[in-house]
C-alpha cells in the first residue's frame, strides 16, 4: 500500500468523527520504482494532506520530505522528486494501520490493508 | 441456465480461491471485463488532457478492471471483499492499491479527494442480505453516500451493474440519487439479451452543460439514450429505455420453396460446400407424377 492510499484513507467506524490519518505500524517496507510523471504530482498536491504524508513516510524511514509546502515549491524539480518517491514508491507490506481515535488496528499483509469492519463498529 | 452468482452465496464465499482462478483465467471473461471496463472510462469522460488522475475501481476483484485504468494511464484504488480475488490481483501484479473492505460499510475516504470512480459487475451485491445482519437498503445507503463524499466536485462515478430485476434496478438508482449524485443509466443493446449492459453514469455535484448523460450503443449503432431527469427533482426516479425495434409480426414465408430454379440453386450451393452432389442434367428437377 502507497502514501498516496493511505493519505485517502479514513477510519470509517461508527460513532468516529476524526478517523484521519489512520497511524502506520511499519513492520516491512518495500521500496518499488514508479514512472514520474509532474502533471499527476501536480494534480494530486492540492489534494493530499502534507502533515499526513510527511509523518507517514518518517514512519516508513523516509526523512526527506520538508515539514510544510507550499504550491511554489513545486516548481523545484528537486522537491518533485521526493513528492514523487513518498507518495509513489514507498509501500507498506506488512505492519498495521491505528484508527486515532479508537486505537482499532487493522491489519496490513501483502501490502493490502483489511478495512473489513466487525458487526458492531459499522 | 446457472443462477445467478448473487443468488448463491456471499462474493467473499462465492469467490473463493477456485472461482477466483476460474474467473482470471477464463480468457471469455478477461475480454468482456476489458471491454465493460474500457466503456465505463469512456463514460467518465474525463478530460482529454492525458493528465493522470486517481480513480477508484470499486469490487476491483483480480484486476482485470484495473488493468485497463492502467492502460489509460491513471493510478487507481482497488476496493473489494473477497481475499481469494484479491490475492490473484497481486499475483497478477496489479498497479494500483488493493484494499479488503465491503462497500455496504462506505468506503472510508477522505472527501473530495477522488477523481473518478468505475465499478464493473459489483454493485448488484448489496442488494442481497448476505448476513442476518445485513439490510440492503442500509448498505446502499452507506455505499453511496461515502462514494458522493469522497468523489471531487463534478467527478463522476459509472457503475456496470447486473440488477436482477426492475425492482433492483429501481433501488440501487434511487439510493444514488437520493446521495446526491445526478445522472441517469445507459443501456448498451438493449435488445440483445446477451450484450446487454447496464452503466449508471453518475456526477457529483451540478451537471454541467458538458455532462449529460451518454449515448448508448444499439445494434445498428443507433443511439438509445436514456436520460434520467433528475436534478433537483428527486420524485423522478424511473428509467426509460426508448424501445425504437417494435417485434416484428412473423412474416409469412410467400417465397415459393420449389422450381427447377430453386433446385439448381440449391445444388450449387452443397457443391461450394464441398458435398458430392450428381451433375445437372436434363433431368433435374423435372415434374415427376403427383404420386412423387
Amino acid at each position: 500500500m502507497r502514501l498516496l492510499t493511505h493519505n485517502m484513507l479514513s477510519s470509517n467506524i461508527k460513532g468516529v468523527t476524526n478517523g484521519f490519518p489512520l497511524l502506520i505500524e511499519a513492520v516491512k517496507v518495500v521500496e518499488k520504482e514508479v514512472d514520474f510523471n509532474e502533471d499527476f504530482l501536480k494534480n494530486m498536491f492540492v489534494k493530499v494532506e502534507w502533515k499526513a504524508l510527511v509523518e507517514a513516510s518518517r514512519t516508513l524511514g523516509y526523512t526527506e520530505l520538508p515539514e510544510s509546502a507550499e504550491a511554489s515549491m513545486l516548481d523545484s524539480d528537486e522537491f518533485l522528486r521526493k513528492f514523487h518517491h513518498a507518495l509513489l514508491e514507498l509501500h507498506l507490506e506488512d505492519g498495521a494501520l491505528v484508527c486515532p481515535e479508537t486505537g482499532r488496528k487493522f491489519p496490513v499483509s501483502k501490502g493490502i490493508p483489511n478495512m473489513l469492519l466487525h458487526e458492531d463498529e459499522v | 441456465m446457472t443462477s445467478r452468482p448473487e443468488l448463491q452465496a456471499p462474493p467473499e464465499i462465492f469467490y473463493n480461491d477456485d472461482e477466483a482462478r476460474k474467473y482470471t483465467s477464463s480468457s471469455r471473461i478477461i475480454d468482456i471485463q476489458a471491454k465493460l471496463s474500457e466503456r465505463a472510462v469512456e463514460l467518465l469522460a474525463l478530460p482529454d488532457d492525458d493528465v493522470p488522475r486517481l480513480l477508484l475501481d470499486i469490487g476491483c476483484g483480480s484486476g482485470l478492471s484495473g488493468e485497463t485504468l492502467t492502460e489509460f494511464g491513471h493510478q487507481w484504488i482497488g476496493l473489494d471483499i473477497s481475499p481469494s480475488m484479491l490475492d490473484v490481483a497481486l499475483e497478477r501484479e496489479a498497479e494500483g492499491d488493493l484494499i479488503l473492505s465491503d462497500m455496504g460499510q462506505g468506503l472510508g475516504l477522505r472527501p473530495g479527494v477522488i477523481d473518478g470512480a468505475i465499478s464493473i459487475s459489483a454493485v448488484q451485491w448489496l442488494c442481497n442480505a448476505d448476513k442476518s445482519s445485513h439490510e440492503p437498503r442500509l448498505r446502499l445507503k452507506a455505499f453511496f453516500g461515502s462514494l458522493y463524499r469522497c468523489l471531487a466536485r463534478g467527478a463522476r462515478a459509472v457503475l456496470q451493474v447486473y440488477p436482477e430485476n426492475v425492482a433492483q434496478r429501481e433501488l440501487i438508482l434511487g439510493f444514488a440519487m437520493r446521495s446526491g449524485f445526478s445522472g441517469g443509466v445507459v443501456v448498451d443493446f438493449p435488445h440483445s439479451t446477451k450484450q446487454r449492459k447496464e452503466y449508471l453514469v453518475l456526477t457529483c455535484g451540478q451537471a454541467s452543460l458538458n455532462s449529460t448523460t451518454p449515448n448508448a450503443k444499439g445494434e445498428d449503432g443507433e443511439s438509445c439514450s436514456d436520460e434520467d431527469d433528475s436534478s433537483g427533482d428527486e420524485k423522478n426516479h424511473s428509467v426509460s429505455v426508448s424501445d425504437r425495434h417494435r417485434p416484428r409480426k412473423k412474416q409469412k414465408l410467400n417465397k415459393k420453396v420449389r422450381g427447377k430454379e430453386w433446385v439448381l440453386k440449391k445444388k450449387d450451393q452443397m457443391r461450394r460446400k464441398g458435398n458430392a452432389v450428381p451433375l445437372d442434367t436434363k433431368y433435374t428437377a423435372r415434374k415427376r407424377k403427383d404420386r412423387f
